[in-house]
């Protein structure tokens, strides 16, 4: 972390103010590159109906990349017009500016509005107090997607993680280590849309004496079995289906993780434990577990808030239907099925709420970091 | 792990050692192939005629024992069902009902009704088969969204246009990932080597915002593009992924860009090189692996996002992306599986060649972007 007092340009080269003329100069180009930003953004709105897509996405290249570059020189050619003082307490809000601008309008702003809404109704035109809240925790298909993300967050964290380590530590001693983590991994480059469709295949529910082309159920009706709708018609187990789509996603990463943090045991204090006669099942609990202990936490941290914002999978593979409701789901469904923003604020509310300890866990970590102190 | 040296030596250690790996390779093995059976199948399915995937399960490309029709015997028209029925040709005599369910003769082959109606019985043979009739046909279908019917007419198939919206994604895609690493590289320039009012303040918010969940955004951001009129075009995406995209971008990018040598950016200054100059011809070059991990990370992210471009884009279908006609022909055509393979295959072709060609930088863009709300 680099010792933050700022290293500071050289004086004698570029110390003078400008002339009256460069500043008016500068202050005009500023204004024109603002206004070119703007009817870019005006055209690329009105022309989306009329244009090849593919021209516009290169106009939109080109304006977003231009008119971020252009924002930059023009502004920092602005604050070159002022004397020494000015100019370097301009200069790294130019540096910061755009970002920090995205950033407010997009997700520090909104998080603040989303609070204010949750204590509206559904159309924003009165106040309703904790209204919203209440129904979020009592509400009975409200409920059900709590016990469902509990489902989520207990068995697909368990999976990943299980499964990851496993993996993990077989890989680490076969002979085909990369093509196994290679096949492992490979899901995570796969849509959550598509995950679905490879999983839908896998469950697909043909009548008894139909031929099953599902994998599933034909592996259960070679075996003797009744073929069975399994995301539909056992509840709440099929939701246990549906989770599996997230482990088979999922553990790549866990595994991948765990990959390396094994790797970095020295290996003395492996030869060690087999010196003192310890068997595999001792060195992978005694020893292996503890080691990597705060990698695995971090990781199902990690997996943990990716369970609790579920969304592509269920509205996948049932829509919600058969009580498979998650968190995510439900605000899906107060939004744009309901038009009510109040409730649908209130539910990401309690996303927000229950995240909220990893917050507090980042901004602590970054406290202890040299730069911030 | 193997080059270890082993306490104890002879025989049945060695025997010991050699069960042990030949143990840890079979489970990685059974474990691998688990994991890739259900994509081998959908995209085996993807080549294959659309009679056959409803007919036969995918495996049955494999060589399989299968009767075969050999022979077709036709019965008098009128041959009552209700009474046993005589086959004069293998001088036997079955019931209705054993013809239905087919009845094996001494000499292995099985008899079975062709066509009640017609009064055909089919005489089968048990064969070694394997169902190799591959077919480029539903890729035609999908990429084009014109499906040929029975007498070699095209037909508009409605909804399957994966050549459109894999255009869409890509125009979706491309400045989604661009703008926000320009942003960001700035941004975590500025906040690594400049010393502001508010630093401190405005860092720690963008390192709170990197878990915050998406939803608690949506429908804030939502009234904002109404109000500028942009909801359901490529310039909403591109501007709610630059923004979402943006805490991890700079969070990740300020990480790398503070721990470039101090001495490198120092010798700039005294060559008189303005931050600006220094931060284009210096600090960008030098922050490429970090540029290109989260360029992959975020590419991807935005490809296999399908809750953005669903709440932004809508269901405009001539904008639609990849994800959103995918999902939404599991919805309206959920047992077409030649079309449904073969457009998950098209949705998951960028990505996986994505993944094996920049293995490494994937794997470090997605571990760093895990948390992304």
């Amino acid at each position: 972390m680099a010792n933050v007092t700022e290293v500071k340009p050289q004086r004698q080269s570029q110390s003078q103010q400008g002339s009256p003329a460069q500043m008016l100069l500068a202050l005009v180009g500023f204004i024109v590159t603002l206004a070119v930003i703007w009817f870019g953004f005006i055209f690329l709105r009105n022309s989306q109906e009329t244009m090849h897509k593919l021209v516009s996405t290169v106009i939109a290249i080109v304006w977003g990349v231009g008119g971020v570059a252009a924002l930059f020189v023009s502004a920092n050619f602005l604050a070159e017009q002022f004397g020494d003082t000015i100019k370097s307490f301009l200069r790294p809000f130019i540096f910061v500016g755009p970002a920090v601008f995205m950033l407010g309008w997009f997700l520090f702003l909104p998080t603040v509005r989303t609070l204010y809404l949750s204590f509206f109704n559904a159309d924003t035109s009165q106040f309703v107090g904790i209204q919203n809240y209440i129904f979020a925790f009592t509400d009975r298909t409200m409920l059900e997607a709590f016990r469902n993300n509990l489902i989520w967050m207990f068995f697909g964290t368990s999976g990943c993680v299980v499964f990851g380590l496993i993996i993990a530590v077989l890989a680490d001693r076969s002979k085909f280590e990369t093509v196994a983590k290679a096949l492992i991994f490979m899901p995570m480059a796969i849509s959550f849309v598509g995950a679905g469709v490879i999983w839908r295949f896998v469950y697909y529910y043909a009548p008894p004496g139909e031929t099953q082309i599902g994998l599933l159920n034909a592996m259960v009706t070679f075996l003797g079995g009744e073929p069975k709708a399994w995301t539909s018609l056992i509840q709440p187990a099929n939701n246990l289906f549906l989770v599996v789509i997230m482990i088979w996603l999922q553990t790549g990463f866990a595994m991948v993780i765990f990959s390396s943090a094994i790797k970095g045991i020295s290996a003395d204090i492996l030869e060690a434990a087999r010196v003192d006669g310890a068997n595999e099942w001792q060195t992978f609990f005694r020893i292996i577990i503890p080691t990597i202990q705060s990698t695995i936490l971090t990781v199902t941290t990690t997996i943990l808030i990716f369970s609790l914002k579920i969304f592509d999978v269920v509205m996948v593979m049932t829509g919600g239907q058969y009580g498979t409701h998650v968190i995510a789901t439900q605000f899906y469904r107060q939004l744009f099925t309901y038009r009510d923003f109040g409730r649908g604020a209130a539910i990401a509310m309690i996303l927000l709420i229950v995240i909220s300890p990893v917050i507090v866990y980042n901004l602590r970590q970054l406290n202890q970091q040299e730069g911030f102190r | 792990m193997s080059s270890i040296a082993q306490p104890k030596r002879g025989p049945s250690a060695r025997r010991d050692q050699f069960l042990a790996s030949l143990f840890v390779n079979g489970v990685l093995a059974l474990i691998c192939l688990v994991w890739t059976i259900p994509t081998i199948g959908v995209l085996v399915s993807s080549f294959r005629d659309r009679e056959e995937i409803s007919r036969s399960g995918w495996w049955t490309i494999f060589p399989h024992s299968e009767y075969v029709k050999v022979d077709t015997i036709t019965l008098d028209r009128q041959t009552p069902l209700d009474q046993p029925i005589n086959i004069p040709s293998l001088g036997i005599t079955l019931s209705n009902e054993q013809l239905q369910a087919g009845y094996t003769l001494d000499d292995g082959r099985q008899v079975m009704w062709e066509s009640r109606r017609q009064r055909t019985i089919a005489v089968q043979n048990k064969q070694i088969v394997s169902n190799t009739n591959f077919t480029l046909d539903n890729y035609r279908s999908v990429l084009t969204g014109k499906t040929r019917t029975v007498d070699g007419q095209e037909q508009d198939d409605a909804g399957t246009n994966f050549g459109n919206a894999f255009l869409n994604s890509v125009a979706v895609a491309v400045p989604s990932t661009v703008i926000p690493i320009l942003l960001a590289a700035f941004a975590a320039y500025g906040f690594a080597w400049m010393r502001f009012p508010g630093r401190k303040i405005l860092f720690t918010i963008i390192v709170a915002l990197l878990v915050v969940p998406l939803q608690l955004a949506l429908v804030p951001i939502m009234r904002d593009f109404m109000q500028l009129e942009i909801n359901g075009t490529f310039l909403a995406v591109w501007l709610a992924h630059t923004g979402f995209g943006l805490p991890l971008a700079t969070y990740l990018l300020y990480n790398y860009i503070s721990e470039l040598p101090r001495e490198i950016l120092e010798s700039a200054f005294i060559d008189g090189a303005t931050p600006f100059t220094t931060f284009v011809r210096l600090v960008l070059p030098l922050s490429v692996p970090a540029l290109a991990s989260f360029a992959i990370f975020q590419f991807l992210w935005v490809w296999n996002d399908y809750l953005v471009a669903l709440i932004f884009i809508g269901a405009k279908p001539n904008v639609q992306v990849l994800t959103m006609l995918l999902a939404n022909l599991v919805g309206s055509r959920g047992q077409d599986w030649h079309l449904l393979t073969a457009g998950a295959f098209i949705s998951m072709l960028l990505p996986l060649i994505v993944f094996f060609s920049l293995q490494r930088f994937f794997v470090r863009g997605l571990m760093a972007g895990s948390v992304k709300g």
